[in-house]
């Protein structure tokens, strides 16, 4: 479904501040997979999301989603396969429109947008249908200012938004870290609901490892713009948080030894 | 005074214009200094060479949309910041404008125009004109309300609201300022269309600060009436437009200059822009928005 081959990205090539993000990534997610990515601060994590969503262009390597190569595409082109829910719970939602109106931007996902209403009655029944799933009483706000809501409502409004209107691909970075722990727990069992009951496709960054145990069915970490660990459901399901510490001090002790010996 | 409510209504459609690129786009759009004389140049020289006034005058909507569309492809694909932007097309109309006028001045004296019924059945500066302007004026608002509503609109208001997650549900921004420029720039064309038809003439110079009209009306229209829905906002700015001119008529009245006009509407903007900031005003907007917000709860839950 997803296909992320060879892919590369320096920032500041040539300059002193030259960094390299992304280093040669390979990445398969067959449909219906559920990748949860770790990995250390600058790892290349947000990196590797923005190119599938296209903010960022790759230096060189492809994104290919259902067989199709989207990789020259704009981030709008190619909205109409790819669901995505930021950091920020601010970042997802239009702050001085309704919900209602929001859900209504969602539905249009990646259709051409014409004269007709964006919401009325029968489109209004269904977006209080799909809210009630939130169990947050939004349903009975619809006319309500998304600015208005909690963090946490406006980031399983952002959620909804993103996965209802039926994308192939659902991008999360760090989409509970910057809620209080009750509502980022909301978040995501909210989340894993939804991703199963859609049967989407997804990459669910966090830093949080017993989250990323918890949920998905495939565990990669990340560091230094490379991949250093792909855990496949059997083996995800024996890791524990220890665990992966350790096989992290592993691999980046070994590649420390590297650049010892190289000196 | 009734002259000055007739010529708030007539501005309202500009001050509806610079709505729509300020507060919807969120986009600073200093364009219509020259749009708005394009308008009056476009209808004066359609309506001196024979057009029927309707014809010229929403030829006049159109070019002023081009123009728009002009500054929306310089910051958008010429990536030029917007302000620039904007200049850059006013500078550039002052020439087209005196190309199209031919000269400074084109006079409509005697011509058929949209106002000449009116005035020629003296009803121009009574209550009659008065509701018709105002009619006007509501029947564009409510064109602009419901175009805002439909799923274009929707767009248009994301973009301003929150570019990057609108794009992430597929809009080109790009063409939602640029559509955004065009629908403005036309409503401030036909305005400085209608304002040349209603004084009788189209002047070169007419468009000059015009900008500080469109947002003296929308801030103090939006600071009496606030910005809870579309449609109040939108009944804001004519009401805005209005009392600007009101504002203006009295202090002509209090024995000030016409010259000094443009220097009052500069104090004014002023004014409306630093006086929320004040401690004392803002705790009084803060209460104004404790209570519109409590009212919007109460509204909600029922
Ligand atoms: N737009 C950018 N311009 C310059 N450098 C960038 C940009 N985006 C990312 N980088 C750099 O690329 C590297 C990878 O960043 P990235 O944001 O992908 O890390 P991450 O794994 O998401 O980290 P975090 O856990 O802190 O979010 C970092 O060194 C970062 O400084
Ligand atoms: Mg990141």
């Amino acid at each position: 479904m997803l296909e992320v081959n060879n892919l590369s990205k320096t920032f500041f090539a040539g300059t002193v501040n030259e960094r390299k993000a992304l280093r040669n990534i390979d990445l398969t997610l067959s449909e219906g997979e559920f990748v949860t990515v770790i990995g250390s601060n600058g790892a290349g994590k947000s990196t590797v999301l923005n190119m599938v969503g296209g903010k960022l262009r790759p230096d060189a390597g492809t994104v290919r989603i259902a067989g199709k190569d989207v990789t020259k595409l704009a981030d709008h082109s190619r909205a109409r396969y790819i669901g995505r829910v930021f950091q920020d719970p601010m970042a997802g939602t239009a702050p001085s429109m309704t919900i209602e109106e929001n859900m209504s931007l969602a539905l249009n996902r990646g259709k051409r947008r014409g004269l007709g209403l964006g919401v009325t009655k029968a489109k209004r029944e269904q977006f209080a249908h799909e809210l009630a799933s939130l169990e947050l009483g939004l349903e009975n706000r619809l006319k309500a200012k998304v600015g208005l809501l909690s963090g946490g409502q406006r980031q399983a409004l952002s959620l909804l938004m993103a996965t209802f209107s039926g994308p192939k691909i659902l991008l999360l970075d760090e989409h509970t870290a910057a809620l209080d722990p009750q509502r980022a727990a909301l978040v995501a069992r909210l989340t894993d609901e939804i991703v199963n009951r859609h049967r989407l496709t997804t990459l669910m960054v966090t830093h949080n490892m017993e989250q990323a145990l918890k949920l998905g069915t495939r565990l990669v970490m990340m560091h230094d713009g490379e991949i250093i660990l792909d855990l496949d459901a059997e083996a995800k399901s024996k890791m524990t948080v220890p665990g992966l510490l350790k096989e992290f001090e592993k691999i980046k002790g070994a590649q420390l030894d590297d650049r010892t010996m190289l000196q | 005074m009734i002259t000055a409510v007739e010529l708030g209504l007539i501005y309202a459609i500009m001050a509806l214009g610079v709505y729509v690129t300020f507060r919807i786009l969120d986009f600073p759009d200093l364009t219509v200094d020259g749009s708005f004389t394009s308008g009056a140049a476009v209808a004066a020289i359609g309506i001196v060479n024979g057009m029927p006034a309707l014809v010229a005058t929403i030829l006049a909507f159109f070019v002023g949309a081009l123009a728009g569309v002009v500054t929306g492809l310089l910051h958008t694909k010429g990536k030029i910041n917007g302000l620039l932007a904007g200049i850059l097309t006013m500078i550039a109309l002052y020439s087209i404008n005196l190309r199209i006028m031919g000269k400074a001045n084109v006079p409509l004296l005697g011509e058929d125009t949209l106002i000449s019924p009116l005035r020629q059945a003296h009803l121009t500066g009574g209550i009659v004109s008065v509701l018709i302007f105002f009619a006007v004026a509501l029947a564009l608002k409510f064109v602009l309300d419901w175009f805002l509503h439909t799923d274009v609109g929707l767009a248009m208001q994301a973009t301003g609201d929150n570019e990057e997650m609108i794009r992430s549900f597929g809009v080109n921004t790009d063409n939602q300022k640029i559509l955004g420029l065009a629908l403005s720039n036309g409503l401030v064309a036909l305005c400085g269309a209608m304002i040349a038809q209603y004084q009788g003439f189209a002047d070169v110079g007419m468009g000059i600060g015009l900008i500080l009209i469109g947002l003296a009306s929308v801030i103090i229209g939006q600071a009496i009436f606030g910005t809870r829905s579309i449609f109040m906002a939108t009944l804001a700015v004519i009401i805005g437009a209005v009392l600007y001119r009101v504002f203006i008529q009295l202090a002509l009245n209090a024995g000030l200059d016409p010259n000094d006009m443009k220097l009052i509407s500069a104090i004014l903007v002023v004014i409306a822009l630093v006086l929320p900031q004040w401690k004392g005003f803002s705790r009084f907007g803060r209460r104004m928005r404790t209570i519109t917000a409590a009212a919007e709860k109460q509204k909600e839950t029922v």
